[in-house]
């Protein structure tokens, strides 16, 4: 463990490949290690989708009139769209009748104060999968957290369990700085003004399938406020956990950085092993203003589903950034390990002058997954820079898909861009496939795109072998060589838990 | 997703204003019967197609063509080349072509009038299979209505290239130009064009290369400012062949090239290369390849470079299918635009879709203005400035003509182009 004997622990998150991820093979089993269930009474809306539904899932929330005829608008419209198919992925048809829209826990009947209320099989429920609820530990998930230094970074949890938000930690600390976490029901009701102004300003409800129905019944997610040019104190995250069998999770999530301000937030998620497929369409909102930035990272770890390709998350997510302010700044980091079929581009609007957009991340499709992912870069300001990072790894028989856009709009004048997606295939069995658009329309911009595809070096193998690591360990270390430029853009908890993801998302795919 | 209305409506009246030709052979009739089935069954295509984004079709899917002046009168660019010359005069081949050693032509007509020919395994064939997984609505028409074009099949190594000159003394002819080749195993042939056939031009060729056998093709298209048209390219390679295209355009309003090639046999190569010099208003050049590997340790290469100005527009839209199986494949393609002025586009998709795991693929494509560096180094040693922005012009597009494997061709190439640059500068 040489590498963790070194003092400063970012050093260890970066540069700690070789020892860790071999130990985090050797200590996991392979297996998919958050598909336990809890068994906790709930609460459901009646299954299928229809107009009533809509209503009640507003009036569970005890929403304002305007956001119910919003909802219903974007159910209205919905009705009339079709389900994308261009993507390079293939599940059955989805039969949006047969799911609930809404569950929430019994004990939820009526709203918990405060976390010492909450039903204490459901703070279990996170304690297992290591994210603490209690204010005086660090985000677990870290090898070694405990051992910490006792002022360790602090993060604040929002904790979203099927359709509701169980608690959000260090409420009172952010206040402080006048930073608002809190959810997205919360803040509907505790700051109406803010909801009202940017919901749907960035993903509009008409935006797409996927957006507009979750627009129409989305149930809980997290909203963030940071205040004019102030830097949050803490990383802030959310985890979110679909629990209940046949419930698709609509969450919901809002984040604007007033001028001058600054956050980091984490998301990650899980859910249990189920044999059926679950429906998880999400959308995220940003908005960033003058010299505001905004990092995202993820950690997408659902239910892939088992080896033949039973059961797992179709994840079809709309996340965007909107960086209207000169000078900001948007960095969306993602590690996609989970879900059976992937379907997400997060993307940045440029509007702004001199606004960066940044895209870093690492699809990993093994056994029957399927991911269609990348990100779009509109550059409407000029002076705008982006940047794009993309590795996709594909394994078994799974299919990887970078699809994306770069645009240079002909008043983006001067902007740049630099994309490099690049895919590893292990197994003839696999596929990998890059489907970028390049769209440019004024000449003092500069687009460079490059993109490779090939497998793992023999001789990088043999290298590793002949030092007497097993086959397993081998394709792991070179992976993690591979993804190292994403890995070193994540922030330190998410990095470890990244590395160890990595190895295992790939467990069996060789030999 | 059912077809609209509108798109099969539009691919009736494309099949109404070219009657279909009668007193064929059944093989060939039902042919084009089949081809004219599957325009139906896709439709004209629409802007809204995935592979039309940003090429609109409507000036070629129009019953007729708009007019289009007749071009000044210059020396043709292979003027000086010894070649087997076949003239097209306003889509019609005028001048009787006559086979040479190791070559057998017959006209398209003659070919489609026999009962037993050789082009029956060939003619719509090809071109059918490369309808999947795109539809390539306007090469189905070709089939279904073409009558004028060669049928051309080699069995040795060809004395001279074959030269199809295009001429125009009407400005409304619609070329819809067929051409079937067969290269028989160790077969060797260059087939050049140049002029322009038609105001309006629909050509394809279906090319089967057999094993060990070797197809050059290079097109130069001159700055003809009304041209409009859809140049086809179906072609299967056998093992150890090669396939060889190239293709520059200078002026033209639109011009889209169309090449599908699919790599059967093992150790096949294919490179293809394009290059064009773009002005005005109204003008896009669209190259849009499918280069499909469906056999162990074969090669691709694509070179594209456009050069750009005024509001012209560019378009690479380039895929490379590595099918299960097909490993040791080793695929390259690069696209780059040359932006001279503040409106000119450049667009691109550069696709990859590989299910072999052991290969090396990559695609690169750039986009931007002269670079500001290199200009500055010639203006500094005394160049005007014109005068050094064409010499960068002349390097970019160099490294496309460099892709002709016959040096005296590339040379030729190289000095239309110097020429066509100078005149447009």
């Amino acid at each position: 463990m040489a590498a963790l004997d070194h003092t400063a622990p970012e050093l260890v998150a970066k540069d700690g490949v070789e020892q860790d991820t071999v130990d985090a093979v050797r200590s996991l089993s392979g297996e998919y290690k958050h598909g336990w269930s809890s068994d906790i009474e709930m609460d459901y809306a009646p299954k299928g989708l229809s107009e009533d539904i809509v209503r009640l899932i507003s009036a569970k929330k005890d929403e304002p009139e305007w956001l119910l005829e919003w909802r219903l608008a974007a159910y209205k419209r919905w009705l009339s769209m079709d389900e994308p198919e261009w993507a390079m992925v293939h599940y059955p048809k989805i039969d949006f009748q047969d799911q609930y829209y809404y569950a929430q826990p019994k004990s939820f009947a009526t709203k918990p104060k405060s976390l010492d209320e909450v039903d204490p099989e459901l703070l279990r429920t996170y304690e297992k999968l290591g994210i603490p609820l209690r204010e005086q530990m660090i985000l677990a998930g870290v090898e070694g957290a405990d051992a910490a230094p006792g002022d360790g970074r602090k993060v604040a949890v929002d904790a979203v369990f099927d359709s509701v938000s169980v608690g959000t930690t260090f409420k009172d600390e952010l206040a402080k700085a006048g930073v608002i976490f809190c959810s997205i029901s919360e803040a509907v009701q505790e700051h109406p003004e803010l909801v009202k102004k940017y919901l749907g300003s960035v993903v509009p409800s008409s935006d797409n399938f996927y957006a507009t129905l979750n627009s129409a019944v989305f149930s809980d997610g997290s909203f963030v406020y940071i205040p004019e040019g102030v830097r949050c104190p803490m990383e802030l995250s959310t985890y979110f956990r679909i629990n209940a069998e046949n419930t698709g999770q609509f969450e919901r999530t809002l984040i604007i950085a007033d001028k001058g301000s600054y956050v980091s937030y984490l998301e990650g998620c899980t859910a249990p092993k189920r044999d059926t497929n679950q429906l998880h369409a999400a959308v995220v909102e940003i908005v960033a203003l003058d010299d505001a930035e905004v990092k995202y990272s993820t950690v997408q770890n659902w239910f892939p589903g088992d080896a033949e390709g039973k059961g797992g998350i179709y994840n079809f997510v709309t996340k965007r950034a909107d960086c209207r302010g000169d000078r900001s700044k948007v960095m969306w980091t993602q590690v996609e390990t989970g879900s059976a079929v992937t379907w997400k581009y997060p993307s940045c609007i440029l509007r702004g002058d001199e606004s960066q957009g940044e895209f870093y991340s690492i699809a990993i499709a093994n056994n029957m997954q399927q991911a269609d992912t990348g990100t779009k870069m509109i550059h409407l300001g000029k002076n705008t820079r982006s940047r794009i990072v993309s590795k996709g790894i594909s394994a078994g028989r799974a299919q990887n898909t970078y699809r994306g856009l770069v645009s240079m709009h002909p008043k983006a004048t001067d902007s740049r861009n630099y994309t490099q997606c690049d895919s590893l295939l292990i197994g003839d069995k696999c596929g990998a496939h890059t489907v970028p658009y390049i769209e440019v329309k004024n000449h003092s911009s500069k687009v460079e795109h490059e993109a490779t595809t090939s497998k793992i070096a023999d001789d990088q193998l043999f290298y590793c072998r002949s030092r007497g690591m097993s086959e397993e360990d081998a394709v792991a270390l070179v992976v993690n060589g591979f993804c190292k430029e994403v890995l070193q853009a994540l922030p330190m908890e998410f990095a470890m838990e990244a590395q160890s993801l990595v190895a295992i998302s790939l467990e069996g795919s060789v030999g | 997703m059912a077809v609209p209305a509108r798109k099969i409506d539009m691919a009736e009246a494309l099949l109404a204003a070219h009657p279909a030709p009668g007193g064929e052979a059944g093989w060939a009739a039902s042919a084009r019967a089949a081809a004219a089935s599957r325009l139906r069954a896709s439709g004209a295509p629409v802007r809204r197609d995935e592979y039309w984004r940003w090429t609109d079709p409507a000036s070629l899917t129009a019953p007729a063509p708009t007019p289009a002046p007749l071009p000044e009168a210059t020396a043709p660019v292979f003027a000086g080349v010894d070649a087997l010359e076949v003239v097209i005069e306003d889509g019609r081949i005028v001048s009787a072509p006559e086979g040479m050693e190791g070559v057998e032509i017959a006209t398209l007509a003659d070919a489609m009038s026999r009962d037993i020919h050789w082009a029956k395994d060939l003619f719509g064939v090809l071109e059918a299979n490369g309808q999947v997984p795109v539809t390539r609505p306007l090469a189905a028409l070709n089939t279904a209505v073409a009558t004028e074009g060669l049928a051309i099949r080699v069995t040795g190594k060809a004395p001279r290239p074959i030269l199809l000159r295009g001429r125009r003394k009407s400005d409304s002819a619609d070329a819809v130009l067929h051409h079937v080749i067969r290269l028989e195993p160790g077969a060797e042939l260059t087939v050049l064009e140049d002029g322009g056939p038609g105001a309006r031009v629909n050509a394809l060729i279906e090319a089967d290369v057999a094993d060990d056998a070797a197809l050059h093709l290079i097109r130069a298209s001159g700055p003809e400012a009304e041209r409009r048209g859809v140049w086809q390219l179906f072609a299967r390679l056998g093992r150890e062949s090669a396939l060889k295209a190239f293709a520059i355009a200078a002026g033209g309003r639109l011009t889209r090239t169309e090449q599908v090639v699919e790599l059967t046999g093992d150790d096949a190569a294919v490179h293809l290369a394009g290059a064009c010099l773009g002005d005005g208003d109204d003008f896009t050049h669209d190259d849009t390849v499918f280069v499909i590997h469906d056999a162990e340790r074969c090669e691709s290469r694509q070179v594209f470079k456009k050069v750009l100005r005024g509001t012209a527009k560019g378009v690479f839209q380039g895929k490379i299918l590595v099918k299960e199986g097909a490993q040791k494949t080793d695929g390259y393609q690069i696209s780059q635009g040359l932006l001279l002025d503040e409106r000119a586009e450049f667009l691109a998709k550069p696709e990859l879709e590989i299910y072999a795991d052991d290969v090396i693929c990559s695609h690169g494509s750039t986009c931007g203005a002269a670079d500001e560096n290199a200009l500055y180094y010639l203006r500094a040693r005394g160049i005007p400035k014109r005068e050094a922005e064409s010499l960068l012009v002349l390097s970019f597009l160099g490294e496309a003509i460099e892709e002709i494997e016959d040096e005296d061709l590339a040379e030729i190439l190289r000095e239309q182009t110097a020429a066509w640059v100078k005149a447009g500068a």
